[in-house]
């Protein structure tokens, strides 16, 4: 049997492939979460139960009105990104310049409130939801069996993060999108719409989150602590990253989860801990984050 | 007689518990440039920033083409044709040169094209890939000033467009001016260096502890040079 540093290559490939599907969920995750902090500067602990219910729109599309995975994929982040707006303008904007703690309260609160509702109503153990039937199934590539769905998550998520990166930094409306996260006030007396922008830019990282969730459906059960596990971790992805960036959200994502996959083969122990183990490091070495700016 | 483009009456400010100004009056006519002079903390800068909506709270009456803007969202303010070149220069860092030139949107038809403007500041279009604040200071303040050429915005606020930059720089800034008026612009200009102010503008405000407390045309300049230095304590 092939080993590198006494462990069997197939299982190093079985974790890279299982770490790179997590570092897909950090990165779309953390993308949202970081441009929602670059220019609302709030720190949306929503994200983890609006993720949630992104899995739990398309299992409600699919059970209530007979509408698949594919048209899902689009139609749930559209229903919770519109969602967002509505918190956002309800919500969110109450709290506009106030200290960040006050925004980690209001939406740490709101996931609360939402898990704990979904809880209530379909319990702990969630309900299944199952793959599309084309990505059913693994296909052999000699040295190791992928199955199709995990490999479609992995394409799925990077083909996103590409275009919401492309979006940011090649398009005019990106680029008033980094202006407005540099200095909102004079973007505005440019005569750009500056809360509409503050808006949309919820409303688009809630989106991502819920495109998040719809990937995320069939991989386990579709259940109201989802989120909340995940979150958790995600936000050291952030702390990593550095606040704000966007590309430095979407490397240290699939980075991390590549870092846990090898920590699962090489120190089975450490694998829950390691995450935040490196966040310790940066913190201590470089605390506005691998890609962040000092401010 | 017609009401002037631009009608400042019994303009305070504040910025959160400090009052800045206490009753600026003053009055911009269409294609003229006006200068605000007056020493450091006068109420210059707050004054532009005021007629933008920049500042927390405000009151009195600034009027423009004849309509009451004084409780207006900034970006409203901006549509209706006013722009400001901030004293900071307000050069974006995450855009390009090229990206920072055509981030204000246009609000009216009648601005310079990106070929005039790239004739008229010729180093913008040498860098326009650059990263914005990787410019010179005088080349940030080229940009700045350019980008509000392009809105169609006809009256154009600019903050101590001179400041820190040297002579050769100040002289460019000097004849960018003049084209600009020269085309019909009209411009508020806050200036310290009344030296560069009086190669470019048609009438002078003095502007002293948040109050107006006198006007020169530019004929009189010479005659009240004492008066002048005396305000300025230079």
């Amino acid at each position: 049997m092939v080993t590198i540093f006494g462990k069997p290559l197939i299982l190093l490939y079985g974790q890279l492939t299982l770490g790179l599907i997590n570092g897909a969920f950090y990165a779309l995750l953390s993308l949202g979460l970081a441009v929602i902090f670059g220019l609302l500067n709030i720190i949306n602990f929503t994200h983890g139960a609006l993720f949630m219910l992104g899995a739990f729109t398309t299992w409600a599309l699919l059970n209530y009105a007979g509408i698949g995975y594919w048209p899902s994929l689009i139609l749930a982040p559209i229903i919770i990104g519109a969602l967002g707006l509505v918190i956002e303008r309800v919500l969110i904007k109450r709290i506009a310049g106030l200290d960040h703690l006050y925004g980690l309260l209001l939406t740490f609160g709101l996931s609360l409130i939402i898990e704990g509702l979904m809880r209530n109503r379909f319990g702990s153990s969630g309900v299944p939801y199952e793959i599309p039937s084309v990505l059913q199934g693994a296909t052999n590539l000699g040295f190791m069996v992928l199955p199709r769905y995990r490999a479609w998550v992995v394409v799925a998520a990077v083909v996103m993060c590409f275009f919401t990166w492309l979006l940011i930094e090649k398009t005019r409306l990106g680029a008033t999108l980094r202006a407005a996260t540099e200095n909102a006030p004079l973007v505005q007396a440019f005569g750009v719409n500056v809360p509409r922008l503050v808006t949309l830019t919820y409303g688009g990282g809630v989106a991502l989150a819920a495109f998040a969730g719809v990937l995320a459906a069939p991989m386990n059960s579709v259940n109201p602590n989802m989120g909340s596990n995940l979150i958790v971790v995600v936000f050291a992805v952030v702390v990593i990253g550095g606040m704000g960036s966007i590309l430095g959200s979407i490397l240290t994502g699939f980075g991390l989860g590549i870092i846990e996959g090898l920590t699962k083969v090489y120190y089975p122990e450490g694998s829950a801990t390691v995450i935040f183990v490196v966040m310790a490091l940066v913190l201590l070495l470089r605390p506005a984050g691998l890609f962040g700016r000092a401010t | 007689m017609a009401e002037p483009m631009l009608q400042v009456r019994d303009l305070h400010a504040w910025y959160g518990e400090s009052h800045i100004l206490h009753g600026i009056d003053f009055d911009v006519a269409e294609g003229e440039v006006v200068t605000l002079l007056g020493r450091n903390g006068a109420g210059k800068t707050t004054t532009l920033r005021s007629i933008m909506g920049l500042v927390s709270r405000r009151t009195g009456s600034i009027r423009y083409r004849g309509a009451e803007i004084i409780g207006e969202r900034s970006d409203l303010i901006a549509r209706r044709g006013i722009a400001l070149c901030p004293e900071e220069r307000g050069i974006f860092a995450s855009l390009s040169v090229a990206e920072n030139l055509v981030l204000p949107p246009v609000v009216a038809p009648g601005g310079l094209d990106l070929a005039t403007l790239h004739t008229l500041f010729p180093n913008l279009q040498e860098r326009s890939r650059s990263q914005g604040t990787r410019l010179s200071g005088g080349e940030q303040q080229m940009l700045a000033i350019a980008r509000i050429l392009r809105t169609g915005a006809r009256l154009l606020l600019l903050d101590e467009p001179t400041e820190g930059l040297a002579p050769v720089i100040v002289q460019q800034i000097g004849h960018t001016i003049a084209e600009i008026k020269a085309r019909g612009f009209t411009v508020l200009l806050v200036e310290q260096n009344f030296r560069f102010a009086s190669t470019v503008a048609d009438r002078y405000y003095v502007v002293e502890h948040g109050r107006v407390i006198d006007m020169i045309p530019n004929a009189q300049l010479e005659a009240n040079m004492d008066k002048l230095h005396q305000y300025l304590g230079v």
